[in-house]
């Protein structure tokens, strides 16, 4: 992928919470998730949120579009696309629970949204995905309609389960494979995936370990604010005990104190959405290349068990044809229509492979991008926040000095 | 002149940082996986130092401007920075340089850096620039005590150095070292509350008995001596104290601690009254016992004299009869007020401080955390990389990484200083137990003169009755003794006239051999001789009676006179008593006003020494703050210009 369009489909990405892009001659397709409303009561209820898309491609109605969706709703359309895009990196959704104190507190929403928005947003400057018929329903659609879609797809939902099941027995297989030292189970035994798997596996390790971090710096912000502002408190009473010049000093200290507990507060929410959020989000989407893995797994053992089988129809069909056995004919088809599907299967599997190979090269520059454009925030964040303090405290300094030479 | 001073302690104090920060950073175990992650993330970085060891990571070396102190070096001049106050280009270069002393000092040069600079620090606003003393207190020794423990090794102490270097005159000489004990410690401060009552002396560390059974042997002793070093560090700073007999005796004096021990109520009884130091007084102690009275009755010293106090001290409790003497200096009652409100706010700042200390504290581990999880994440990314987009997201992380690695040990130092600035406030706050032994002090001295007054009025109400009584008593005598000398006068009377009756009779009995041949003149002249003998019978057994009374009523006097002269004794002293009390009194108001004296000087050094040190403290704080929040300000503008790429578009 081209470096400028890159920079483009970030840009648009990165701006899109603000204001969706001006039109220009270029195709474009803009989304952003606004407006988070609370609806309905007690444990039915939830946030809607409005979703406005600009766009000049002529697959959609009009130049812009605003519809009312949920959280549900923004699953379905992933797990819509997950299904149907077999081998692309499905841009990650942000957790579904949070812990029901804090599910209706404001930063949260904010950051749900904030979430929401990139996700819709990456599908929407996918390649592939942008063409989705999916996110043509979720981005156009009216709410009723959009709800049946949704109930429709209790069938995926209910899938899923099964899905677990099946994981569940592969493991267990797995397991008693090795104790019974049967033959390996069927997987990839290509080198350069094994080491990509790997890198897959302990990126999210270490990835995870830097989020704690980020959030726990969040929360360290905080702190240190508070207590700024208690200290801040306790100082000013301290000064008030001494009445004079001194005493204004310390009045002084304490309110600067205060007024960077503030500023403290507020790097703090900056960090948690520019930062702590995207490094989350970094994770999220190492998972969602894990959830990719595990399909292409499966792909490549269903055409490995179909080739198996294929062989020994072959081997079969030809025993019977050597025995010129009335069966022939029957096991013919059976055998070309399990060619057909072994060659499908293969495509398929060949597919994911060819895709993920692609969406491996995009998101290492894409996370490259959204790192950096992290970092940046975090840096600006700290140099303003500790400018901030510098300054707060310079501003002292001069009452300081007025104030010990007045004592001698 | 102020400026310069205090810049040059500012540089000290910085420079000191290294013990704070090793305890600081060391101290807090990191736990076990993420040590061991970083030390696997480290060791592949190809530098070998631990991350959060301050002379650290090299991930740039080149231009890191931590690693070459020199420049900071040339620039520590106090004249340099004193300029540099006023109009501060950037604090975060001129101000300190953290880094001076990092060269690989042993630790124990570390630690009398330390030391030196930290006594200086207390002891600058104390003393005028003339004399200094300072105090090391260092090599801890186990030792047996000598005493006849049947338990071998049952029975240690430990003996610690204590060296002091001083120019102080009244010293004689500049450097000492001698070995003592905590006990002897002890008895160091006793002897100074007896005698610099009213001083706010600074409180002797605790004996922590309970600690010592349960902390680590090593531990311990390191925590009681920096707790040792620090509280005599303390007394040399006072003003007075640092010049007193028994600092000096304490401090010089080889061997065994000739300052009389602790005294309990037995060891009292047998030696007699302690000797205690007569500077207490200028004139000599002529009254009886007055050390007695000027000392609170504590210990046991004299049971009589606690209950009488401890009575007295019910009686102003209960503020039935209102106590002779009452506190009635005003000022000093407001002063007091102030203080009590003062050692609130002190302890809730103290408080206050402490979690501001620790959230700073943990800002900076936590940066320090994230940092090297993005260090580690570097080295997997540099590691892995396939594609170009991984190079370049491992250089930025490395920068984030770096930078957050710098900045953690930037909030660790910063926060190294804050605890040291603010310590200031602990200091005072531990100073406000010292301000309030003084005031119990005075107080104890008001509640003496109180019962000493009351005693006395009592004693001269008691002299009055007796006077009054025995007056009385006179009066009786005078008229028993007038009965007795009536008394002697019938006698006198009645001998004169047996006397006259026996002179009588003999004349009768001459004229008898005269008119012997007349009958009748014989018989009448018989009858007069027997009148006449019967008269002088009368009169003898009459004498003889009242000779007897008069005998009786003698004696009776004279038990009587005997009586009087007893009494009159006891009168004299009761007397004698009220005089001594009296004088005891005396004393003791001196002693008082002394205290209240003492008292009141102290409150002014502290309200004098507290503005100065108050302002020094924010003054450290503040150019703390603004440098190390300068120096993280910078690295992080640096990522953030170098991470400027990936939103010039958008922005």
């Amino acid at each position: 992928m081209q470096l400028d369009s890159l920079l483009l489909q970030q840009t648009s990405l990165s701006g899109s919470s603000q204001s969706p892009r001006s039109p220009s001659t270029q195709p474009f397709l803009s989304v952003s998730v606004t407006d988070p409303a609370k609806l309905g009561n007690g444990v039915q209820s939830y946030i809607s949120y409005r979703v406005i898309t600009r766009t000049n491609l002529p697959e959609y109605q009009g130049p812009e579009k605003i519809v009312i969706r949920r959280y549900s709703d923004f699953i379905w359309l992933h797990d819509r696309l997950f299904e149907k895009y077999k081998g692309i990196f499905i841009p990650p959704l942000p957790e579904k629970n949070a812990v029901e104190k804090f599910r209706f507190s404001a930063e949260f929403i904010e950051m749900r949204r904030q979430a929401l928005d990139i996700f819709v947003n990456r599908i929407a400057l996918h390649p592939q995905l942008q063409q989705s018929e999916d996110l043509k329903t979720f981005l156009q659609v009216d709410e009723e309609t959009m709800e049946r879609a949704r109930s429709q797809e209790t069938g995926i939902f209910k899938k899923k389960p099964a899905d677990f099941m099946q994981i569940f027995k592969d493991v267990q297989s797995k397991v008693s494979d090795a104790v019974l030292g049967k033959e390996k189970p069927v997987e990839e035994s290509n080198p350069e995936y094994e080491k990509l798997k790997n890198y897959i596996f302990e990126l999210e390790e270490d990835l995870a370990e830097a989020q704690k971090h980020a959030f726990r710096l969040v929360k360290r912000h905080k702190e240190l604010g508070q207590s700024l502002s208690d200290f801040g408190k306790a100082i000013k009473l301290l000064g008030a005990c001494e009445g004079n010049s001194l005493g204004k000093a310390f009045s002084e200290l304490g309110s600067k104190s205060e007024m960077l507990s503030i500023k403290l507060q507020k790097e703090a929410h900056n960090l948690l959405m520019k930062f702590a959020e995207p490094l989350k989000d970094y994770v999220r989407a190492v998972q969602s290349i894990k959830a990719t893995m595990a399909e292409r797994a499966t792909a490549f053992k269903h055409q490995y068990e179909l080739a198996e089988t294929i062989k020994l129809k072959e081997i079969n069909l030809d025993k019977l044809m050597l025995i010129r056995s009335d069966k022939v004919g029957e096991a013919e088809i059976e055998y070309r229509e399990l060619k057909v599907e072994g060659e499908e299967a293969t495509k398929k599997y060949e597919m994911i492979v060819q895709l993920m190979n692609e969406e491996i090269v995009r998101f290492q520059e894409q996370k490259t991008w959204d790192v950096g454009v992290a970092f940046h925030e975090l840096a600006k964040g700290q140099a303003q926040l500790a400018n901030e303090i510098a300054d707060a405290w310079r501003s002292l300094l001069p009452k300081l000095e007025a104030c010990s030479s007045a004592q001698t | 002149m102020m400026g310069f001073e205090n810049q040059g302690f500012e540089e000290a104090h910085l420079f000191s940082s290294r013990q704070e920060i090793q305890s600081l950073v060391l101290d807090e175990p990191l736990d076990g996986k993420s040590f061991s992650d970083y030390r696997s993330a480290m060791s592949s970085i190809s530098e070998a130092h631990h991350p959060l060891s301050p002379p650290i990571v090299g991930i740039e070396v080149d231009d890191d401007p931590l690693l070459s102190p020199s420049s900071y070096m040339d620039r520590r001049n106090p004249n340099v920075s004193e300029n540099s106050y006023l109009e501060p280009p950037s604090y975060a270069d001129v101000v300190f340089s953290p880094f001076g002393n990092e060269n690989g000092e042993a630790n124990g040069f570390e630690n009398s850096t330390h030391d030196s600079v930290k006594s200086e620090i207390i002891s600058r606003s104390a003393s005028s620039s003339s004399g200094y003393i300072k105090i090391a207190v260092s090599n801890p020794v186990k030792e047996q005590e000598i005493s006849n423990s049947l338990v071998p090794g049952g029975n240690t102490y430990v003996t610690y150095l204590i060296t002091t270097r001083t120019n102080i005159p009244e010293f004689g000489g500049s450097e000492y070292s001698v070995r003592r004990r905590f006990k002897d410690v002890v008895t160091l401060a006793d002897r100074l509350s007896e005698s610099y009552r009213g001083f706010f002396i600074p409180p002797r560390p605790d004996k922590n008995v309970v600690e010592s059974q349960v902390m680590h042997k090593q531990e311990f002793v390191e925590q009681r001596r920096v707790a040792l070093e620090k509280y005599l560090t303390r007394l040399a700073a006072h003003p007075v104290i640092k010049k007193s007999e028994e600092l000096k005796v304490f401090l010089q004096v080889q061997g065994k601690l000739p300052l009389p021990t602790t005294t309990d109520v037995a060891s009292r009884m047998l030696d007699g009254a302690v000797k205690l130091p007569k500077q207490l007084f200028g004139e000599p102690a002529t009254v009886v016992a007055p050390h007695e009275v000027v000392q609170p009755a504590k210990g046991g010293r004299d049971l009589l004299r606690i209950f009488k106090e401890l009575k007295q001290s019910v009686a102003n409790d209960w503020g039935g009869s209102k106590p002779p003497v009452v506190e009635e200096d005003k000022e000093f009652l407001e002063k007091k007020e102030k203080l009590q409100v003062f050692e609130q706010q002190l302890s809730n700042a103290s408080q206050q401080a402490e979690s501001l200390v620790k959230a700073q504290q943990d800002i900076g581990e936590t940066m320090g955390q994230l940092g090297l999880a993005f260090i580690k994440l570097t080295k997997f990314e540099t590691e892995e990389a396939m594609y170009n987009s991984q190079r370049i997201r491992a250089a930025d992380m490395k920068r984030v990484a770096t930078a957050a690695v710098k900045a953690s040990r930037f909030y660790r130092e910063s926060n190294a200083q804050t605890v040291k600035y603010l310590d200031t406030l602990h200091e005072y706050l531990g100073l406000m137990l010292a301000v309030h032994s003084a005031f119990s002090d005075r107080s104890s001295a008001l509640l003496t003169v109180q019962t000493l007054l009351s005693e006395l009025s009592s004693l001269q109400s008691r002299a009055e009755k007796l006077e009054v009584a025995s007056s009385k008593i006179f009066g009786g005598d005078r008229s028993r003794i007038r009965k007795i000398e009536e008394l002697k006068e019938t006698i006198r009377v009645t001998e004169d006239a047996k006397s006259c009756a026996v002179r009588e009779y003999e004349r009768i009995k001459d004229t008898l051999h005269e008119y012997l041949g007349l009958m009748l003149a014989v018989h009448s002249a018989f009858s007069d001789r027997s009148s006449a003998l019967l008269t002088v019978q009368t009169l003898l057994s009459e004498l003889s009676s009242l000779q007897s009374r008069a005998e009786k009523l003698e004696v009776a006097s004279s038990k009587i006179f005997g009586g009087d002269r007893s009494r009159i004794r006891k009168i004299e002293e009761l007397k004698e008593t009220i005089r001594v009390t009296e004088d005891a009194k005396s004393c003791a108001v001196r002693e008082y006003e002394r205290i209240k004296e003492n008292n009141r000087n102290e409150l002014e050094r502290l309200e004098r020494e507290r503005r100065h040190d108050f302002l020094s403290m924010l003054k450290g704080f503040v150019i703390n703050q603004v440098g190390y929040a300068e120096k993280i300000a910078n690295e992080w503008a640096n990522v953030a210009e170098e991470t400027s790429g990936y939103t010039k578009e958008s922005s």
